[in-house]
């Protein structure tokens, strides 16, 4: 099995752990992840507004040259695939939008939106399938209580990401079953962290993050999984407390597959 | 006024929200978890949107405090999506000369150790133009 893979610029430096498990465990999984060579960073939020044209083309670059290798693209930070995809929705069904990218891009074959998005998880779901996991796994986690940190950028907007239900998602919580921990459901888990307010108002990161921590700590989870650095960054250090441990969901998937 | 009338035309076309949707249920209100840091709140981006009053909402900090969650864009009953109205008065403002936001050497200040690329990408991409 072969895809595309966008790593993202988080993902070289702060989040090298993110993508480090995630590369060794598609290897043990026979998935092979070929990186885009030419990838730029993607901007890290998705540009709402339908006359930000410049802000959108190192996704649409990206897309374009993920259908130019014939393959799927993989990301594997929330952020990325949130700004990847939603870009990647823009493409397909706004007209002028198109037009002015692909007016700039000058590609050869203009890009109109033919690449299937696949955040890792999707991946691991529907293309490997949670059953040939459980099956792989040498170490269960058996007894790990964990916690699914879902946040909004994989899951929303629903109509658009079309990842999981965006009210009561459970990819997460089946993908914890698979590495044979037991997943812990409280209400916080597709709540936002703060997100990029951290860097000018630490105050109200704190009050996201904690509310978080606290209602997963209530409910008996002793760890929480991520998908997005930036929600590792704020629970670690603005959730204010540290008998829950807060780690990348390839770390976990690495421990039970026995190639940590 | 015009004036007032031309900024909300450009916020409209920008953001490609349809503002005469809104039911004025406060449902994205409820669960903005930027609420308690906003002035205005998303239900009232809507609503001043709709009767021309940019001026408020662009002098507003309310505008630097979305976390674009997309949590109102998600439970809105509508379809209204209020966070492209923030965005778009956001992108009015910063978008003129000397109105950023965040500027670029104000930012090693703000750093810690642990901090991701991904919140300063973020930050500027909100805050600067
Ligand atoms: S996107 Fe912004 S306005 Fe909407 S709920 Fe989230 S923080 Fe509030
Ligand atoms: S949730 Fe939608 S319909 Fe209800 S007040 Fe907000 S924008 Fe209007």
């Amino acid at each position: 099995m072969k895809f595309s893979y966008y790593p993202g610029c988080t993902l070289k430096t702060k989040g090298k752990d993110l993508d480090r498990y995630g590369r060794l465990c598609a290897e043990a999984l026979g998935v092979t992840l070929a990186e885009l060579p030419d990838w730029q960073c993607c901007g890290a939020v998705y540009p709402m507004a339908k006359d930000e044209i410049a802000t959108k083309l190192s996704a649409v670059r990206a897309l374009a040259s993920s259908r130019d290798e014939g393959t799927e693209l993989v990301t594997l930070c929330s952020a990325c695939h949130n700004v990847i995809k939603q870009v990647n929705h823009d493409m397909q069904t706004d007209a002028d939008i198109a037009l002015r990218v692909n007016n700039y891009l000058g590609l050869d074959t203009p890009y109109t939106g033919e690449t299937t998005v696949l955040h890792y998880l999707e991946v691991l779901r529907d293309r490997v399938g949670f059953d040939a996991i459980k099956a792989a796994v040498k170490n269960p986690l058996t007894g790990r209580k964990i916690g699914a940190y879902y946040g909004c950028l994989l899951l929303r907007p629903g109509k658009v990401m079309r990842f999981d239900d965006p009210e009561n998602p459970t990819i997460l919580e089946d993908f914890i079953r698979a590495i044979g921990a037991e997943p812990v459901i409280y209400a916080m888990r597709n709540e936002c962290c703060g997100g990029y307010i951290a860097v000018e108002d630490k105050g109200a990161a704190v009050k996201r993050s904690s509310a978080v921590l606290d209602n997963a700590a209530a409910k008996g989870a002793d760890t929480l999984v991520t998908a997005c650095p930036l929600c590792l960054y704020n629970l670690k250090k603005n959730g204010g407390r540290d008998d829950v441990a807060v780690v990348y969901f390839t770390e976990l998937l690495a421990e039970a597959l026995g190639v940590k | 006024m015009s004036h007032g009338n031309n900024a909300a035309e450009q916020v409209l076309r920008s953001s490609g929200v349809d503002v005469r949707k809104c039911m004025r249920c406060g449902k994205c209100t409820a669960t903005c978890p930027a609420f308690d840091e906003m002035e205005y709140h998303p239900h009232q981006f809507v609503y001043m949107v709709e009767k021309g009053e940019i001026d408020k909402l662009a002098a507003s900090p309310s505008i630097y405090k979305c976390l674009s969650c997309f949590a109102c864009v998600e439970r809105c009953p509508r379809g209204v999506e209020p966070a492209k109205l923030v965005e778009a008065v956001r992108l009015a403002v910063i978008r003129k000369q000397g109105m950023n936001h965040l500027a670029t050497d104000a930012i090693p200040a703000l750093l810690d150790e642990e901090m991701p690329q991904q919140a300063l990408v973020s930050a500027l991409r909100k805050y600067s133009k």
